[in-house]
């Protein structure tokens, strides 16, 4: 609450009833669902500017707390609270679906009012994903997710869409229908559905090991971690822009948010056990994924495994908190980890979002994916060619971004866990250099050798205005970190009491 | 034995059925213009009165037994008998136009449906073996004839031949375990029943009839391994009929169960549970997997039905009194999303056109936005994802089986619900994917279009605040 305002509350609904208000008012008028789309998804984000503000840094518990009871025969609430490991969440979900409002502008032709609709429901939906504390109320958000994208990459995705969809809601509701047989098993024992009141439930190992198991199925998929990634280069190449966009920035982000609130604090002593698992599945991505991004001929492709990639080692930086601990004993080292694994969420959801809008700039004038089909594209797109190398710049970690913080914050903890956990995380570092950097000279330098890139028009101003507005934030955080660092640091402190109670 | 003057007034909704049979079917003779326009009303109008009766005489009342303990009158009869009125109301609505544009709008359509009405509410508010077969076949006899009712078409007589053939053997197998049941209990009277049951007399007599009669509950709900006439007579049956079929009786069959086996044997539960386990674990198999490769929507359905009926019985397996609400609320959750389906077809039909294949359903966003997201309501609902009714269905039979401690069970059910999931997708993929390339503009009566905005704001809104209708089926089951 602020100021009386059920702040959190309104910023579920008021996007989701506005995207039913789009779809009304845009029936037979596009612009009409447009300004009202920018209208929407405007002041969700003055919400969410307000949310950041009001939030009370130093504190580690739930603030903006709502709770009411929903359905009373089985004690399931209307409970909403963020804390710090979820209000940043919050605020990017909001601010990227702006940009994607943005980006559509003229773009999308085919359904406007019904494309952004089902923008400003995911939204709101997404929003209550990260502020849900209660398991029923989060897994309703994090199911409810699925019926807007699916209806996003189906409708308006490219040409294999209908095969690409397919396998992104069947991959994620078989993770997400294990997860809730998880929920209603941890009911029975704790008796209510609040997720606090599931921490420091005392599980036998064998239980733990198998909720343990189930949530891993639920946000490995939505993570995407090795093995189960393969969903996410398929959905990406035929989603619109803005379905790439929230997809790389804020489902991705679900997976990893979903490691720190269900996982790590309901099944500690599992995760320890398993932690070997989950931080080979990362290297792997790390590794292997890094070089399969390096081969790809797709640019959105290339980003897809990119983000495997990068999401990676943000699952590397939670599990390796154990190690840490118990090599050095010293508890910072294990929270730096921490720290850095969420920055780096954070920051992977600008730096993604403007490579795929980077990429619908150029797809939207050129129709092609094809890296071989640029080349030279700085002669004709100076603005945009010095915007695109920036991201690709931030992709790799450059200092002075955002994408260096969290790198360079978990690569420092993984010293502490041993030489060769860092050195193969650090390899992060040199592979995404490597891709995005070649990336960049085969699209943006060289010669001119299409005649088709011969005849591009540099970004207006709505695009000016999108890569430029992230431009700002990514510098901004790759300089100045700390007010990010300072909310999300009191919450993960409290988090990492429960996963490894020190005496 | 005295001779008691039995209370005429509780089974006063079965009583005012009864009357409007006979009054609809002279009404009918009067009406002028051969659209039984008459008729139609008259029977909407009896049901919503039918509705009104079981309330005020069922509902939140002492549990009381008439006619000599052949008739209760509680509150699980009162939500029985609203919910299958209420989906025949919706049902005959939707069906409507579809009768007209067959020439198939006679008045015996009504009067079949308020006599299987009529049977449905006995089996509801049976308390004896004897009142619930002849309830059971009260209903099963107007659906006979109502699979029939397209006297002209060949696929329909033969649908009507299969239905008819197997509805009788499936009657005489539940027949010949009530006469078990009668001669080890000495009595059919259900409650007398039970307390043989939990005395333990003559318990291998007993269990013998009880595997009867559950073969027959099974034939009629249309469970693996006795679900091959679902299918056809779906398929073969009008769409006004299969929606009537697929959507009310299903509700019945569960009254069936719960008076037969819960109330009459509930105290033998295990030895039939592992019986259901079987039946529904086949039908989730057999429903899901069959489904996958139809083309055909109504086939589609069908199976559907199978896999639902499924997940029904894993809401009765759990065997305590929240997993029978959660299989009533189950019923009638499918019950809603069944007649939103079947009326979705009706609509898209026309004259000479049965829109009964999946394709048939292509560029429909683009036809009607309105239709197609009534459809993508519908779909996501068989699914179970949140935020529309099927979820709460799932969820709670879900509860109830790990409460009782079979997780196995649960999570071979989810596995199953995820590979359901693919054939409801196939049809929103032709719904809102595939596009047309001149979309004919979809044009449908007032009435019918009332209806389908009201069943997809039920789903929608059950779906968001299932609280009070959970509450009505705990309390139904005295919870």
């Amino acid at each position: 609450m602020l100021g009386g305002w059920p702040l959190l509350s309104l910023l579920v609904w008021l996007p989701i009833l506005g995207g039913v208000g789009v779809l009304f008012a845009g029936r037979d008028n596009a612009d009409r669902a447009r300004w009202t789309a920018l209208a929407v998804a405007g002041l969700t984000l003055l919400l969410g500017v307000a949310l950041w503000f009001g939030f009370e840094v130093g504190v580690a518990g739930m603030q903006f707390v709502e709770r009411v009871s929903w359905i009373q025969a089985f004690g399931v609430e209307y409970y909403l609270g963020v804390d710090g490991i979820s209000m940043p969440l919050v605020v990017l979900t909001a601010f990227s679906t702006l940009l994607v409002v943005i980006a559509a502008w003229e773009v999308v032709r085919y359904k406007p009012a019904q494309y952004l609709a089902a923008f400003l429901i995911m939204e709101g939906v997404m929003i209550g994903v990260f502020s849900a504390l209660d398991a029923i109320l989060f897994y309703v958000f994090f199911e409810a997710m699925l019926i807007p994208m699916f209806l996003i990459i189906g409708i308006w995705g490219g040409p294999n869409r209908i095969y690409a969809t397919l396998k992104f809601f069947i991959y994620t509701f078989l993770g997400s229908v294990m997860m809730l047989v998880a929920l209603i098993y941890l009911r029975t024992e704790a008796g209510s559905f609040a997720i606090q009141d599931f921490y420091g439930l005392a599980l036998p190992f064998t239980t733990q090991v198998l909720v343990f198991l189930a949530f891993l199925a639920a946000f490995a998929v939505k993570v995407p971690m090795f093995p189960v990634h393969t969903w996410l280069p398929d959905a990406h190449v035929e989603a619109p822009t803005g379905g790439s966009v929230i997809l790389a920035a804020i489902t991705l982000k679900i997976g990893g948010y979903g490691f720190l609130r269900f996982s790590l604090p309901i099944a500690p002593e599992a995760s320890m056990a398993l932690d070997w698992l989950l931080i080979s599945l990362s290297l792997i991505a790390v590794v292997y994924i890094g070089l399969v991004a390096m081969v790809q001929e797709d640019l959105k492709k290339l980003i897809a495994y990119s983000s495997i990639a990068h999401m990676g080692f943000v699952t590397l930086a939670f599990f390796l908190i154990f190690r840490i601990f118990a090599a050095s004993g010293s508890r910072d080292a294990a929270l730096l980890a921490l720290e850095g694994g969420l920055v780096q969420m954070i920051s992977h959801g600008f730096v993604s979002a403007a490579m795929f809008l980077c990429v619908g700039v150029l797809y939207d004038r050129m129709h092609t994916r094809r890296i071989a089909d640029y080349g030279g594209v700085a002669n004709r797109m100076p603005v945009f060619a010095g915007l695109f190398v920036f991201f690709a710049m931030a992709n790799a970690g450059l200092p002075g971004t955002s994408g260096f913080v969290g790198e360079f914050m978990v690569i420092l903890a993984s010293f502490q866990a041993g030489f060769w956990y860092a050195a193969i995380a650090g390899l992060t570092l040199i592979l995404g250099a490597a891709y995005s950097l070649w990336m960049i000279k085969r699209v943006v330098y060289g010669e001119v050798r299409n005649p088709e890139v011969d005849k591009l028009r540099d970004v207006d101003l709505r695009e000016r205005l999108l890569l430029g507005s992230l431009a700002g934030v990514v510098l901004l955080f790759g300089l100045y970190p700390a007010p990010l660092i300072n909310v999300m640091a009191p919450s993960l402190d409290a988090l990492f009491g429960i996963v490894v109670p020190t005496p | 034995m005295n001779f008691e003057m039995p209370q005429f007034a509780m089974a006063a909704p079965e009583i005012w059925l009864g009357v409007m049979v006979c009054v609809v079917l002279i009404a009918d003779l009067f009406d002028p213009g051969r659209e039984s326009r008459l008729a139609f009303f008259l029977t909407q109008a009896t049901l919503l009165v039918g509705i009104g009766l079981a309330v005020y005489t069922h509902w939140g009342v002492e549990r009381a037994i008439t006619f000599n303990g052949m008739y209760v009158s509680d509150s699980l009869a009162a939500v029985l008998k609203i919910t299958v009125a209420g989906l025949s109301m919706a049902t005959l609505g939707y069906s409507r136009d579809y009768l007209r544009q067959r020439d198939l709008l006679k008045g015996e359509f009504y009067l079949l449906a308020i006599l299987a009405n009529l049977g449905m509410f006995v089996m509801a508010s049976a308390s004896s073996l004897l009142v619930l077969y002849v309830g059971l076949e009260m209903l099963s006899l107007s659906l006979y004839a109502m699979v029939a009712f397209d006297r002209d078409s060949r696929i329909g007589a033969e649908a009507a031949m299969k239905y008819f053939v197997l509805g009788a053997l499936s009657s005489g197998m539940m027949l010949y375990g009530m006469s078990m049941i009668y001669g080890a209990s000495g009595s059919l009277l259900i409650d007398e029943i039970a307390a043989q049951a939990i005395a333990g007399n003559n318990l291998l007599l007993m269990g013998f009839g009880m595997t009867f009669v559950l073969v027959g509950v099974a034939f009629k709900f249309g469970a693996a391994p006795f679900h091959m006439w679902i299918p056809d007579v779906y398929q073969g049956a009008p769409t006004a009929a299969t929606a009537f079929l697929g959507t009310a009786p299903k509700v019945a069959a569960l009254a069936l169960f719960l008076r037969l086996l819960v109330d009459g044997l509930g105290d033998m539960h295990d030895q039939w549970q592992g019986m259901a386990i079987i039946l529904a674990v086949a039908s989730l198999a057999i429903g899901n997997l069959f489904a996958l490769v139809q083309t055909n929507l109504k086939r589609m359905l069908a199976y559907s039905t199978i896999s639902h009926i499924g997940f029904l019985f894993l809401g009765l397996i759990a065997g305590t009194d929240e997993g029978y609400a959660a299989a009533l609320f189950y019923a009638i959750s499918y019950g809603i999303m069944a007649s939103g389906a079947f009326g979705m077809i009706t609509l898209l039909s026309h004259r000479g056109f049965e829109a009964e294949m999946i394709d048939d359903m292509r560029g429909l966003n683009d036809r009607h936005s309105g239709f197609a997201l009534v459809m993508l309501l519908l779909m996501f609902s068989m699914t179970g994802i949140p935020g529309t009714v099927g979820f709460y269905a799932k969820w709670l039979v879900l509860q109830a089986l790990i409460d009782t401690g079979m997780v196995w069970l649960a999570v071979v059910a989810v596995v199953f619900a995820v590979i359901g999931a693919f054939y409801y997708l196939r049809v929103l993929k032709a719904v809102y994917f595939d596009r047309l390339e001149s979309p004919a503009p979809l044009q449908a009566p007032m009435g019918q279009r009332v209806i389908v905005a009201v069943n997809g704001g039920l789903i929608l809104v059950l779906g968001l605040f299932p609280d009070r209708l959970i509450e009505i089926c705990q309390t139904a089951l005295g919870l």
